[in-house]
């Protein structure tokens, strides 16, 4: 179950999307989000999906696992569709079906809706499927840095997302781990009435806890024995470089937005 | 002998909420270029002196001397630079999301220039054979690896004294040789203080001086043919000794005629082959 | 109870670009009461192959026979896997870390009160597994997150002996130990497998341990069993474990030292620190007769 789970979850590959600047990377989800919003009829959300599926081409991701993985989320947008469809009562009825009756409106409306979600979800999901969350973490702590002036801590917010994610899988496995060593001592985690399920949490929860401590105290002691006092004096290792695929997929995505502005009724 | 490094001289340490003493006026001195290994059971006090030295925790009363300086609040910063600690459990010490980040955290620390950091990283790590590894996630390497990884964040400072604080203790053997082979390549190479902490006798069996905690005291201290000679006493007080000492006894005990004590495997079997060729 | 495994193969994360091999062809009985180590490198299928036994894991292909049970490759649910956790108990790695009560009692009963032990007899059983570890009875009443780590290592233990298992599977149940620690907890679980004639199997990377106390020896190479037979069987053909990067136990790896430096040949490998200096001593002698 777990398994076919992609959201947040990073898949390494070759591709001009994996390249990308993560500034770049954000930056155009955050337009493309803003664009879509232009697209009201069929020529206009035709660009949007040629601009979708280019990204999806260029990105190297099975389309395959793109559809098992967005399965649970293609639900919801199915019955978002048929929401519209039972709904709204906007121009000729198109079908009748005893009282039931469907409009035109409520089917492009309907569809139109859909595939706004579709888009939004898959480019999203590409974000994440593309950059590691540590490249997503260094390009939010750039485009944030000039907040810091406010006093932000910026870096303190940064250092604890890359840890929250570095420690991720760990926590993960550990949590595999106690459920089966609890399992074996008899626990039904999956089965039986749900008073009894809730009160299995109980022998998962705690030791999750305990080491989660123990772990974050052994890692600032870790921490503080390599020199580590706050942000204040600190260099940077890693370093974003914005290059000329950066530029180009920025332009592509202003040219889709000038479309759409144009092309729209 | 090289030269003084470090001095402990009489220190005393008490966990808070604790009357017994962790550490019970303990004097050593650590020597430039040797190995040292300090033995004793879980509990013995080996792990909080190494956080001592490593200025994460403060003696109760007693002095520690880095490099002429005694270690206070003042002076820590420039302590933990040049005495660089690998812990025992591989996954708690790991603080980047790659090999490279973690390598380069204490150098970002520091605030090392950017280009010069990357060429340490990079030194680092082909030091302890983990270059290939620059963008690898830490859940996808092994134990030995992250140790070694650990390794390389630590000689990226430059420091003058390594301690592994029972660095291979959660290792698998292969793991364990690993990082075993990688401190004494280290050592061969410049001139890199070690001091292991350890209760894996094998191990310490490499050093050149072994120092046995007990109770938060120093109970002995010596070379390693020094203290294996100690034979029982070190097994009544949790230890073991190597493989290569104990049939040496043994074989001594069934009236062959042994000369020497054996620290390893290799001294013993020569003199077994010359003991064969004289009957 | 005899556990039998059937051409058994696992896939983790199958239909996803993680899918991975773990097993494959696995074939192998363990008897009743006998002692069993597992041996191999990290990521040889060990741990995998350990959480078929009491069906944490389902085999993707094959069978898992487990006394009376069939647990076969398929999508149905099983039920009732409670009566085979009761009778096989794992001891896993670090398995202090599994401690979440407020009490040692507790937190030892909380195995057999699942089981359907009544309260009075698991805490009676509580006792008894408690100084079978080798603990004193006044830590029952003490959180086990008060105790040192070699203690709560052994409350732990006690959680899973408490269960009156009839198989017994230790993972690695000595790691991070110091030597008596290490020594104490072996020869505790012998002296258990030899009084209740528990079956134990002993996943292991020491092969002073797998020689000392096992009946049979089973490598595991690569997802698969590489090789099985008796310890005399399994340390007489060292090179092959090397071959594999596996260790050999000390007085194995002595052995063939003298034998390349001196050109003596050993009948058997000495498969304990006794035989070895008899053996060398016979050898020497042999030596002086020439």
């Amino acid at each position: 179950m777990m398994d076919k789970m992609i959201f947040g979850r990073y898949v390494p590959a070759d591709s001009a999307i994996h390249k990308m600047d993560p500034r770049a990377k954000l930056m155009l989800v955050f337009l493309f989000v803003c664009t879509i919003f232009l697209a009201n009829n069929v020529v206009t959300y035709g660009l949007v999906a040629i601009f979708t599926i280019g990204l999806i081409i260029l990105s190297k991701i099975p389309p395959r696992f793109l559809y098992n993985g967005l399965k649970p989320v293609f639900l919801l947008i199915v019955f978002t569709f048929l929401l519209h469809i039972l709904f709204t009562k906007e121009g000729e009825v198109i079908f009748e079906f005893g009282i039931l009756n469907i409009y035109e409106g409520g089917l492009k409306q309907g569809a139109f809706i859909s595939l706004r979600f579709t888009f939004l979800i898959l480019v999203t999901s590409l974000l994440t499927l593309t950059t590691t969350p540590i490249s997503i973490t260094d390009g939010m702590e750039e485009l944030l840095n000039p907040f810091k002036k406010w006093k932000l801590p910026i870096h303190e917010l940064a250092l604890m997302m890359s840890i929250s994610l570095r420690f991720i899988p760990t926590l993960m496995e550990e949590t595999d781990k106690i459920m089966k060593a609890q399992a074996a001592r008899g626990v039904d985690f999956t089965s039986g009435p749900l008073k009894d399920r809730v009160k299995s949490i109980v022998p998962l929860l705690v030791p999750l806890f305990v080491s989660s401590f123990k772990r974050a105290e052994e890692l600032a002691t870790a921490m503080e024995s390599r020199g580590y006092r706050g942000g204040e004096g600190r260099t940077k290792y890693r370093q974003l470089s914005w290059n000329t695929r950066d530029n180009l997929l920025m332009a592509a995505l202003v040219v889709l937005a000038v479309l759409l502005f144009l092309l729209r009724s | 002998m090289g030269k003084k490094l470090v001095s402990l001289d009489h220190v005393v340490f008490n966990y808070e909420g604790s009357d017994s003493h962790a550490i019970n006026d303990v004097s050593f001195d650590i020597y430039e270029g040797e190995w040292l290994a300090i033995v004793g059971h879980n509990g013995s006090g080996k792990s909080t002196l190494a956080k001592l030295l490593n200025g994460l925790h403060f003696a109760s009363s007693g002095v520690i001397t880095i490099n002429g300086s005694e270690l206070t609040q003042a002076t820590v910063w420039e302590a933990r630079r040049k005495i660089g600690m690998v812990f025992q459990n591989p996954d708690n010490q790991f603080v980047g999301t790659t090999v490279e980040d973690d390598v380069a955290f204490g150098l970002e620390n520091n605030g090392i220039q950017q280009d010069i950091m990357a060429e340490r990283v990079k030194r680092a790590l082909m030091k302890v054979k983990m270059d290939a590894f620059l963008d690898q996630e830490p859940h996808h390497l092994s134990g030995g690896q992250k140790q070694r990884v650990a390794i390389a964040g630590v000689l990226a400072l430059q420091p003058d004294i390594i301690i592994l604080d029972e660095a291979t203790s959660m290792l698998d053997p292969r793991g364990r040789e690993e990082v075993l082979e990688t401190v004494r390549e280290l050592k061969e190479e410049n001139v890199l203080t070690v001091v292991s902490i350890t209760h894996d006798l094998e191990e310490a069996a490499k050093a050149d001086r072994i120092i046995v905690m007990n109770k938060g005291q120093v109970h002995r201290e010596g070379s390693p043919i020094e203290i294996f000679r100690l034979e029982d006493e070190l097994i009544e007080l949790g230890l073991d000794i190597p493989f290569s000492v104990k049939l040496s006894k043994a074989l001594q005990k069934t009236g062959l005629d042994l000369k020497n004590d054996h620290l390893t495997e290799e001294e013993l079997v020569k003199e077994l082959c010359e003991l064969h060729s004289k009957m | 109870m005899r556990i039998t495994l059937e051409d058994v193969e696992y896939r983790y994360s199958v239909n996803t670009p993680f899918e991975h091999l773990a097993l494959h062809d696995v074939n192998m009985t363990i008897e009743p009461g006998t002692y069993t180590a597992v041996i191999g490198h990290t990521g040889s299928g060990k741990s995998t192959l350990l959480q078929h036994l009491n069906v944490l894991l389902r085999p993707t292909k094959g069978r898992v026979i487990i006394g009376e049970r069939t647990i076969r490759a398929q999508k149905k649910k099983e039920k009732n896997l409670k009566s085979i956790r009761q009778k096989v108990g794992i001891v896993f790695q670090f398995p202090e870390h599994q401690l979440f009560e407020e009490t040692v009692e507790k937190d030892i009963c909380f195995g057999p009160m699942n089981f359907g032990v009544p309260e009075a007899k698991a805490k009676e059983l509580a006792r008894i597994a408690l100084k079978q570890v080798g603990l004193e009875q006044e830590i029952l009443k003490k959180s086990p997150f008060d105790l040192s780590g070699g203690q709560m290592r052994r409350v732990a233990i006690a959680g899973v002996i408490a269960m009156e298992p009839d198989v017994l599977v230790l993972d690695e149940p000595t790691a991070g130990l110091d030597p008596r620690g290490r020594k104490e907890i072996m020869d505790m679980f012998y002296q258990l497998h030899k009084d209740r004639g528990i079956s134990t199997i002993l996943v292991t990377h020491s092969m002073e341990d797998a020689a000392r106390y096992a009946d049979d020896i089973i490598i595991m190479h690569k997802g698969t069993v590489y090789q099985k037979g008796k310890p005399e069987e399994i340390f007489s053909k060292p090179d092959q474990l090397l071959e594999l990067g596996l260790d050999v136990p000390d007085t194995v790896r002595f052995q063939l030292m003298l034998q390349r430096e001196m050109g003596i040949r050993f009948a058997r490998p000495s498969l304990s620190l006794e035989d070895l200096v008899a053996d060398i001593k016979e050898a020497m002698e042999r030596g002086n007769r020439l």
